[in-house]
């Protein structure tokens, strides 16, 4: 039996229709990412469930029973919020126990949980303290150890990391991630970041405009996107699209700048005389050397990380960015020879955008 | 800056404390010893500053007399109308502020009550509580400043909780609390200040009304404001009864206020004042 069930929800806000019948299934102890731009209806999704917005249509149950026009306490969900939304005027234990208190838990079992909670966490140094007196990164354990404390069917967090800065944001992924694997419980979290999509979901719902425009593990998404949109909202840098063109009756594809690529086993269908859009990931392209090369690109821009080298050049007009080796031999305002993974690249119609 | 200028800087700014301090206590001051001074100091002329001794006959004539029952009139209505306003007006204005009760516009329709010139209604009130028959009564009085200081508590209040985080309560209503608890144990800590600070205030209208405590009472529950009038006679002035009930009059408020002074400066300081 599924744990958490949504058929054909829907939410109007006035007349702006915010999720449009989205249905999802999350069995037990799945970590489920919802992800999208802003204003794609993640949230609100995600706040229909925990019961603080009402759904105009459809269903949501919790194994197996409607939770549709249950108060937020009566379907024992535990929320962790952007903003933490620690009480400023309670201590750490306390904003802990807080929802245990609320259930009648007995003190003898409040300290027990909150004990747990705090050691699993790393914060029982500072159990006495007040919010006010904590980092961001130790107010945001502090929000999760008030979810966990309670034994929740279901724990939702809602842009948790967001107000945390990028190193903080790194350590506390794997800390969530763990903390899933020890606890066992269904998550369902909210970003807006594809990063932490990839990196902390077993699945990934991608949603725009209240739609969901697809679902599946993180790599299927990455590998397989079934449309422009989700090619390039996953992915950093961004997917590059380039319009491309069939190289007369061969297997082989023209570039916009007339370049030809023809060492597809398997030549993509054109529509008669039209073009497709072409999906290559930065990574997709390597330095080549000799006859290897597919193309020849004249770099624009150089940036080094590290541990990886952007190259950008421009094909007639349309931007594109490469994901080299560290050590690879490119400098700006020079050409450079570049193969390309082609059999993982994918192609788009032009017209729709649906992946060909 | 010098050290020597620094030092001038800090006298200068004592000396204007104090003699703001000067301006403001002296009244209290003169009254309190006015309340103990004999008749003939009373009267004295040049002023006689510092009283001889410590006359409590003033004091002796209200409680023996029973005057200082309007101490005690004004505690009663003062304290009961600030509990109902506060409670009401509080609730009254989370449901404003969360569930927009009345739109966008009610919050000015009601602190536009406030407004109305007392006087204009003085009548139409008398008349009122004489149909119900509650004139000179507890519940006449309670009522009436209720009602006239819902409008100030409601539009104060709605001020502090717009304030709060709306996830604080959304995540205590998650943990398990219902829409009252919330509104208990986490929208009232969270006003803490502003309400405390609204209610001080709410309590010193109340205490300090004369007109309507004037028109409406007769004998059973006249406040201390009415109460102190009466002693201005038209043969004579019982200046030092004057002073001993004006003394019983402000020392509930000075209490009042030096307990609640720290709400009532983190009060403003929170931003209702602002706007």
């Amino acid at each position: 039996m599924p744990n958490l069930q949504l058929s054909s929800v829907d939410k109007f806000y006035g007349d702006v229709h915010a999720v449009k019948g989205v249905s999802l299934e999350v069995p037990e102890g799945e970590f489920i990412v919802l992800v999208g731009p802003s204003g794609c209806g993640k949230s609100t999704l995600l706040r229909s469930i925990a019961g603080l917005e009402e759904i105009s249509g459809g269903d949501i149950s919790l194994g197996g029973r409607s939770i549709v026009g249950l108060a937020p306490r009566d379907r024992n969900i535990a929320m962790v919020f952007q903003s933490y939304a620690l009480y400023p005027y309670l201590s750490v234990y306390e904003n802990i126990a807080f929802g245990l208190r609320a259930r009648k838990f007995s003190e003898s079992e409040i300290e027990r949980q909150v004990g747990w909670a705090s050691e699993l966490l790393a914060i029982g140094d500072f159990l006495q303290r007040f919010p006010r007196e904590l980092s961001g990164g130790q107010r945001q354990r502090v929000a999760i150890g008030r979810a966990i404390v309670r034994e929740a069917d279901l724990f939702l967090l809602d842009e948790p990391l967001s107000n945390l800065d990028a190193k903080l944001r790194d350590g506390m992924r794997e800390e969530i991630k763990r903390l899933h694997r020890q606890l066992g419980k269904t998550f369902i979290y909210v970003t807006h970041d594809q990063i932490e999509a990839m990196t902390l979901a077993e699945r990934i719902v991608l949603l725009r405009d209240g739609v969901v425009e697809q679902e599946g593990a993180p790599l299927e998404l990455f590998e397989r996107p079934r449309n422009r949109f989700v090619a390039g909202f996953l992915g950093s840098p961004s997917m590059n699209f380039i319009e491309v063109e069939q190289d007369g009756d061969g297997p082989g594809i023209r570039l916009p700048d007339g370049q030809i690529i023809d060492k597809f086993e398997f030549a993509p269908e054109f529509p008669d005389g039209g073009k497709l859009v072409w999906g290559v990931r930065p990574e997709h392209f390597s330095v080549a050397s000799g006859s290897s090369a597919d193309m020849e690109a004249l770099i624009e821009v150089v940036q080094p990380t590290g541990s990886r080298t952007f190259g950008s050049f421009t094909l007639s007009g349309t931007h594109v960015v490469a994901e080299l080796d560290a050590r690879a031999q490119i400098a700006a305002d020079q050409k450079a020879s570049l193969s390309i993974d082609v059999e993982r690249t994918t192609f788009f119609s032009a017209e729709t955008g649906e992946a060909c | 800056m010098t050290r020597g200028a620094k030092g001038w800087r800090l006298a200068a700014r004592l000396a204007c404390a104090l003699a703001v301090a000067t301006l403001f206590l002296f009244p209290i001051y003169w009254l309190a010893a006015i309340s103990i001074k004999t008749p003939e100091e009373i009267f004295a002329y040049p002023p006689v500053w510092i009283p001889s001794g410590f006359r409590l006959d003033g004091y002796v004539t209200l409680f023996r007399d029973g005057d200082a029952w309007a101490v005690w009139n004004s505690l009663v209505t003062a304290g009961i109308s600030t509990v109902l306003a506060m409670v009401i007006g509080f609730i009254a204005a989370y449901s404003i502020v969360r569930y927009r009760t009345g739109g966008d516009h009610l919050a000015i329709w009601i602190i536009s009550q406030r407004m109305i010139p007392p006087i204009c209604v003085a009548f139409p009130i008398f008349l009122l509580f004489v149909s119900l028959r509650i004139v000179d009564t507890y519940t006449g009085l309670v009522m009436l400043y209720t009602a006239f200081n819902l409008p100030y508590v409601i539009w104060m209040m709605r001020g502090f909780i717009q304030e709060i985080p709306l996830e604080l309560e959304q995540s205590a209503l998650v943990d398990g609390l219902s829409r009252w608890a919330v509104l208990w144990k986490v929208v009232l800590p969270m006003s803490r200040a502003g309400f405390f600070a609204t209610a001080v205030f709410t309590f010193i209208f109340a205490w300090n009304d004369f007109l309507f405590a004037l028109i409406l009472t007769r004998s059973d529950v006249i406040t201390y404001p009415v109460q102190v009038t009466g002693y201005f006679g038209s043969q004579s002035t019982f200046w030092s009864k004057i002073g001993a009930m004006s003394m019983l009059g402000v020392l509930p408020m000075i209490f009042v206020v030096g307990t609640m002074q720290r709400f009532i400066v983190r009060g403003f300081s929170m931003g209702a004042v602002k706007g």
